[in-house]
């Protein structure tokens, strides 16, 4: 599995979305996308890229798009790539 | 400050409060932040929730004649039981939390929307980590997993744990929906995790009946002496089991070697900005919030020392008109700016529920079958 792949499963199967509503998908921005999916979200990430973020990350982590961010610039993870 | 038109800059305003460090402002400084920001905050409710500016329109408020927070109205917190006190349009209800209450009580009902639910969390991780620090710990929540379950709607113990589930790496639930302890789980994540610390959390008096109670009946007991327990959610109930705050910390450290225990005072009518114990034993106000005790005779502030009825203020509500409430709790303040611990600010201590109040601490409201 590509970075990527891995990246969008762990939404797709948290938040309960399709890969098509990815691109835009805000935290808070839709009721399955509540503090207790972000939990789970941010555990799955973890797990597949075998980081450990920072609260200050996981309070940053607020979009689909910026997500892909913090991983790249604070984890070294580089998702489309 | 760039002011956003639709929402009267008040946005911003919290962002730059977030920058701050929790227990940074003295009285000085707190009051003049504080009566500003909370003068906004009337207004925008006043704009927003009718309900609300009829309240203020009988007190006869009058904006020009405030002369720091301690003058803006309070609204009593059986308010938000019996009125829909709600500043957003349901449509951008993003979740309704519940106070605790027993069967048969009413129970609180506060909207949020994705703004003032986003400040909550980032104000929670604000304070807490001033005490835990900023890395996050293998968590075990002292609580049964269908607290959280639904979505829609979270009780006053689903909130806090939901809020304090950030702080955990990893994380267990030490009882099971019969509220049974796990205790081959919690033996096997300890082991997994040996060496580290570890963070527990939970209500006080279900620590107290479903797990402390337990632990004491264990051959092999649990070593948690890397624990730290936050707990929080209301002493009554342990105070009917004559169980006193040295009592409780004492017990548990005995049962399982755990040497760091804070408690911590906060409620879901203003979820967020809790009062954490420090190393002192005393509750601390941070910048986002402030208590009040008042004399229940006239409502004027208490001395240091006099015990008197809690108000508590936040900067954080925007959704709905809790910025400034009079709660049914019983506290005395200890002083400000001047705990040997080093955080500015005032601190105190809840000694209770006034007389006649509905018991409604979160972990005084799970009813033995």
């Amino acid at each position: 599995m590509t970075n990527l792949e891995k990246y969008d499963k762990a939404f797709i199967s948290n938040l309960k979305v399709t890969k098509d509503q990815l691109p835009g998908l805000k935290y808070r921005g839709l009721e399955a996308w509540d503090s207790v999916a972000h939990m789970d979200l941010i555990a799955d990430l973890e797990e597949s890229f075998d980081i450990m973020m920072e609260m200050k990350d996981i309070l940053d982590f607020n979009s689909y798009e910026h997500g892909k961010i913090v991983l790249k610039e604070v984890y070294g993870v580089d998702i489309e790539g | 400050m760039g002011k956003d038109p639709e929402k009267g800059g008040i946005v911003l305003e919290y962002a730059k409060l977030l920058e701050y460090e929790p227990y940074s402002m003295d009285r000085i400084k707190k009051t003049r932040v504080m009566t500003e920001r909370l003068l906004e905050l009337t207004e925008h409710h006043r704009s927003r929730c009718e309900d609300y500016r009829r309240i203020l329109d009988g007190l006869g408020y009058d904006a020009s004649k405030v002369k720091d927070y301690y003058d803006i109205p309070m609204m009593p917190v059986r308010l938000f039981k019996e009125r829909r006190m709600s500043s957003i349009p349901e449509e951008e209800v993003f979740k309704t939390m519940t106070s605790s209450g027993t069967t048969g009580q009413q129970v609180s009902k506060i909207f949020l929307d994705e703004q003032t639910a986003s400040n909550q969390q980032l104000t929670l991780a604000r304070i807490v980590t001033d005490f835990t620090g900023q890395s996050r710990m293998p968590m075990i929540i002292i609580d049964c997993p269908s607290v959280i379950r639904n979505r829609a709607m979270f009780s006053a113990r689903g909130a806090g744990i939901l809020g304090f589930s950030m702080f955990g790496s990893r994380r267990i639930y030490a009882l099971d929906d019969g509220m049974k302890l796990n205790l081959d789980g919690i033996r096997e994540f300890l082991e997994k995790y040996k060496g580290q610390k570890i963070l527990l959390f939970g209500f006080t008096f279900m620590i107290w009946q479903y797990f402390y109670k337990e632990l004491c009946k264990l051959e092999e007991p649990l070593d948690l002496s890397r624990g730290i327990l936050i707990h929080g959610g209301g002493w009554k109930k342990l105070q009917n089991e004559a169980v006193s705050k040295a009592e409780f910390k004492q017990r548990l450290k005995d049962a399982c070697g755990i040497e760091h225990v804070m408690d911590y005072y906060g409620m879901v009518e203003q979820t967020g900005c809790i009062y954490m114990e420090c190393e002192c034993g005393h509750l601390h106000a941070s910048i986002y919030s402030d208590i009040i005790p008042r004399r229940m005779s006239d409502f004027s502030p208490c001395d240091v020392g006099e015990k008197g009825v809690l108000q508590v203020v936040s900067m954080l509500p925007e959704s709905y008109p809790g910025h400034s409430i009079l709660t049914e709790d019983e506290g005395v303040l200890l002083g400000e700016d001047d705990c040997p611990c080093g955080r500015l600010g005032k601190y105190f201590e809840v000694s209770g529920r006034i007389r006649n109040a509905e018991v409604r601490g979160c972990s005084d409201t799970y009813e033995r079958k």
